[in-house]
């Protein structure tokens, strides 16, 4: 036991006895420090997801009154809103950069990035992460992707403007559109760099996860939040390297001359010298790693939710083991299910009843987690903070989009759907508006944690029900507008009569769309004002179980002043009691995981 | 639920507070470092083994393709070279490992000669992957290209060996606008010695003794070989003269083997740059007693782990593209 003991000691017992005289640059830029590199991330994550998400509201906007000049479209688009009205070229490149920065730049980085620097070391009680300097190089990689990205934005023939998925032949021929030259270099650049920054932050996370867990903290005493932010690290590592061979083929297909995607091309009655290439190819390629990144998109939006519900529901969460097992099924499952992308791309029939096999086997795990949530919160003693709302909120979002995924893969049922708004519905639902909910209930529920502060309560009432509401108002009439055929990515649907009735939907759509992008603003608000001028928080303010809430409120080198708290129990004993029907601990329905077992107490088997 | 069990984690492999599995973090991460490299590269092979299926009937062989040996011009020494090189790259692993045990009985001066050893092998290795690559671009025979894209290579009809283009074509005057098959403009020195598609219509018209095969492979896996009127048809459909190779055409055959192997054997060549730059660091580390102050060789240990994981890469590499 001694030799366990001292073990742990050699790499960040000891590291808080001497505290450096920080600079400036050290504290606030490059800082090794887990929860500084935390804001970081959660800052950068929110500049990005402005963007993301004023693009998607111009494209919206066109939508619903093509071809219509507004003033804001001038202002924003400059000369790709001549006399305001949009350009054909700038839609498409705003839909792709929208995908991108949401899905990898806000949703990846901003998520994972944030909530992953964040718990880990605190939740297992370690004084900071394996490796503070590749933290901190993670995160100034992803800084400066972010940077190649946007900068994109401002490239004389526009930003790559391929779709999200970048499929070549589109992407890989500079004469094939505008965006397919310097955007789309600078796009690939931005992502390989931003690849390189993820495999730094989950290299780390994962060997904290397994070697700086503190004693007494058992794999099955961790919290949810950190087994699924442990799972997404290995998701990431297995499944982006494998977008980086990809996207290195296709820099070589763009730049220099190779054929790997690419074959027997015709432009302007030239005939192109590659021969011989696929771009099915890239499609399995991107698709090996596509898929597998909608659950490291999700997973840490469902840890977070398992936390913060157990939580306020003052119950434990149902089936803990359960749900470890789920997010290992999950990831597993998520790596062999690619194939149901390319149902259409003249792919193998019989290889896609294969993938639509794997891919119902999904429902199974998801199930298990949606009805865990659900049992959790039943007969709970419900605390309706903003926190719970954004919770509860994807629940109901987890459930309604993957109820359309059961179709979608289905490969005889996708070919009717396949590629229109139907499609854009789930995936907004599934992982865009579940995963957001799970940001910004992290975010509610942590935010005392990162700045000493609460944020307004009431201010975080008005933008969940508003979002609620708007979110739901946008994507469930977007299913109809699917199953009616119209197709996605399209620029404007006037051409086409068969269409004509489909207008006044989509105009509504885009008003909940403004009307949810405006209430964002509400949340920026009460961020930035509460961060500096909100309520002084205490030390646990949600009576929690966990780890971090036994850390000062000050942030300080090291988290713990003193020794590291010893785990004595799992990280949810809320509203256990003893065998004469007491409260563990009087008069508080929690018992924190550090509090050793009490007289009278019995030890569950979860 | 309601049995007490106990789940105490004193002593517990998984118990927290400890390594589970003793192994300090820095080596874990090269582990799972180790792990997303290996995808990388399973990218790169599945997509190379996707495009091989494809072309299953007409792919280059490697047999005649690397069957070149310093100091033995002319003799065909297939595979023989890259047998030698594979070994030295192993044989530095085999150095590593010793490097590495040496380390852990805390022997410094045993430790820096088998890096050093170490050191040398993964330069030989990147001299012979850049004379590989040299012979490569240069190529033996030329070849002309079709309309199609499709590759014709040229064979003596008595001998049944393959010729070269300058065993029956003379270079005209008119190559002098051409361009090599590298694509760029000739040089004026050059320029003597390069071949116009006509001339070697004319070469072929001259010598009786030329026939032409194609890419396609017969049923014991040789190239399809065209009789003198086939041959003949066959050329006028020729656009281009090709020597050596590059990432657009090559007298190999098809695009792509040419693409896969710069691609593939490129990016493990630069991994291999990547471990002799580390291993050089580690070397100078060792001698200077830097982890002799630490009482531990743990880094030699790491460095060595991603060196045996480039040398496995290049056993698959090898098997894939020289072995079948």
């Amino acid at each position: 036991m001694s030799a366990i003991a001292t073990a742990q000691a050699d790499d960040h017992a000891q590291d808080h006895g001497h505290h450096h005289k920080e600079t400036f640059i050290s504290k606030y830029v490059f800082s090794y420090d887990h929860k500084m590199i935390s804001k970081q991330y959660l800052v950068t994550g929110i500049f990005m997801g402005i963007i993301g998400i004023m693009m998607s509201l111009l494209f919206r906007m066109q939508l619903a009154w093509p071809g219509e000049s507004f003033a804001i479209f001038e202002v924003l688009l400059g000369k790709w809103a001549p006399e305001g009205v949009m350009d054909p070229n700038i839609y498409l490149a705003l839909v792709t950069i929208h995908g991108t920065i949401m899905v990898f730049f806000v949703l990846t980085a901003g998520l994972s990035g944030t909530f992953s620097n964040l718990l880990i070391p605190l939740q297992i009680g370690a004084r900071d992460m394996a490796s503070g300097f590749m933290n901190m190089v993670s995160y100034w990689l992803f800084f400066l992707s972010c940077v190649i990205m946007v900068s994109s934005i401002f490239v004389e023939a526009g930003p790559a403007a391929a779709g999200w998925t970048i499929y070549p032949p589109l992407s890989a021929l500079p004469q094939a559109q505008g965006g397919s030259g310097l955007g789309m270099t600078l796009w690939l650049i931005s992502m390989a760099v931003f690849i390189a920054s993820s495999l730094l932050g989950s290299l780390n996370y994962i060997v904290t996860v397994l070697n700086l867990r503190t004693k007494g903290m058992s794999m099955t005493r961790l919290p949810l939040t950190i087994w699924a932010l442990f799972i997404t690290a290995v998701i990431g590592v297995v499944s982006f390297p494998v977008l980086l061979s990809a996207a290195l083929l296709l820099i070589f297909d763009r730049s220099f001359g190779t054929s790997f995607f690419l074959s027997d091309i015709f432009i302007q009655g030239e005939v192109l010298h590659y021969h011989g290439g696929s771009p099915v190819l890239f499609e399995h390629l991107f698709w090996f790693l596509g898929h597998p990144e909608v659950y490291i998109v999700l997973l840490p939006a469902l840890g977070i939710t398992s936390e913060i519900i157990a939580t306020n529901a003052r119950k434990p969460i149902f089936g803990y083991r359960a749900m470890v097992a789920s997010i290992l099924a999950i990831a597993f499952l998520s790596t062999i299910v690619w194939g149901h992308h390319m149902f259409v791309s003249g792919m193998n029939p019989f290889l896609g009843s294969v993938f639509t096999f794997t891919t119902l086997l999904i429902a199974i795990p998801s199930a298990v987690k949606a009805f865990n949530y659900i049992t959790t919160l039943w007969k709970g003693n419900l605390q309706m903070n903003p926190a719970m709302l954004f919770s509860i909120g994807l629940v109901s979002t987890f459930i309604t989009g993957g109820l359309t995924g059961i179709i979608l893969g289905d490969s005889t049922l996708d070919i009717n759907v396949h590629d229109t708004y139907f499609v854009v519905a789930h995936f907004h639902l599934v992982m865009g508006i579940s995963a957001i909910y799970g940001f910004l209930a992290g975010v509610y529920h942590w935010f005392p944690k990162m700045f000493g502060r609460m944020l307004n309560k009431n201010l975080g009432y008005v933008h969940f029900w508003v979002t609620a509401v708007c979110a739901y108002g946008i994507f469930f009439p977007m299913h109809f507008v699917g199953m009616a055929g119209l197709p996605r990515r399209y620029y404007t649907n006037t051409n086409f009569p068969i269409f004509d009735d489909l207008m006044d939907i989509n105009v509504v759509m885009t008003v909940f769309a403004l009307i949810a992008g405006a209430v964002q603003v509400v949340f920026l608000y009460n961020f930035f004002y509460s961060m500096f001028y909100g309520e002084k928080a205490p030390r646990n303010p949600w009576k929690s179980n966990t780890l971090e809430w036994t850390t000062p409120v000050e942030h300080i080198h090291g988290n713990w002043p003193g020794e590291i708290p010893e785990v004595h129990r799992w990280a949810y004993d809320y509203s256990k009691t003893k065998e004469n029907g007491e409260y563990v601990i009087a008069g508080q329905d929690y018992v924190p995981q550090t509090v050793p077992l009490q007289e009278g107490e019995e030890e569950l088997n979860h | 639920m309601e049995a007490t069990v106990t789940t105490a984690t004193e002593g517990k492999v998984w118990g927290g507070g400890n390594k589970p599995l003793n192994a300090s973090y820095g080596k874990m991460m090269i582990w799972y470092f180790i792990l997303s490299d290996a995808l990388t590269f399973s990218g790169f092979l599945a997509a190379y083994g996707l495009t091989r299926f494809k072309f299953i009937d007409s792919w280059p062989i490697a047999d005649e393709v690397f069957n070149h040996f310093p100091f033995l011009h002319g003799v065909d020494a297939p595979m023989y070279y890259v047998a030698l090189m594979t070994f030295i790259l192993i044989f530095s692993s085999v150095t590593m490992v010793l490097a590495v045990d040496a380390g852990h009985q805390m022997k410094k001066s045993k430790v820096a000669w088998y890096m050093f050893f170490t050191v040398i092998g993964g330069l030989i290795f990147l001299g012979s992957q850049a004379w590989e690559w040299k012979n490569f671009i240069q190529g033996t025979y030329g070849a002309v290209e079709t309309k199609g894209g499709q590759i014709l290579q040229f064979v003596d009809a008595g001998t049944g060996e393959r010729l070269a283009l300058s065993d029956f074509a003379v270079p005209g005057s008119e190559a002098k606008q051409g361009v090599n098959a590298n694509g760029m403009s000739a040089q004026v020195e050059e320029a003597e010695h390069i071949y116009a598609v006509q001339d070697i219509v004319d070469g072929f018209n001259t010598h009786q003794n030329v026939l032409l095969r194609t890419e396609r492979l017969d049923e014991h896996g040789h190239k399809t070989l065209l009789t003198r009127e086939q041959s003949a048809e066959k050329l006028k459909n020729a656009v281009h003269v090709v020597e050596g190779a590059n990432l657009i055409r090559n007298e190999y055959g098809n695009t792509q083997f040419a693409d896969f192997f710069f691609f593939i054997t490129g990016f493990h060549g630069f991994h291999v740059f990547t471990g002799v730059v580390l291993n050089v660091i580690i070397f100078f580390n060792v001698i200077l007693g830097t982890y002799e102050k630490r009482k531990s060789y743990e880094m030699v240990e790491k460095v060595g782990l991603y060196w045996h994981f480039v040398d496995l890469v290049w056993v698959f590499v090898f098997t894939f593209f020289y072995l079948v």
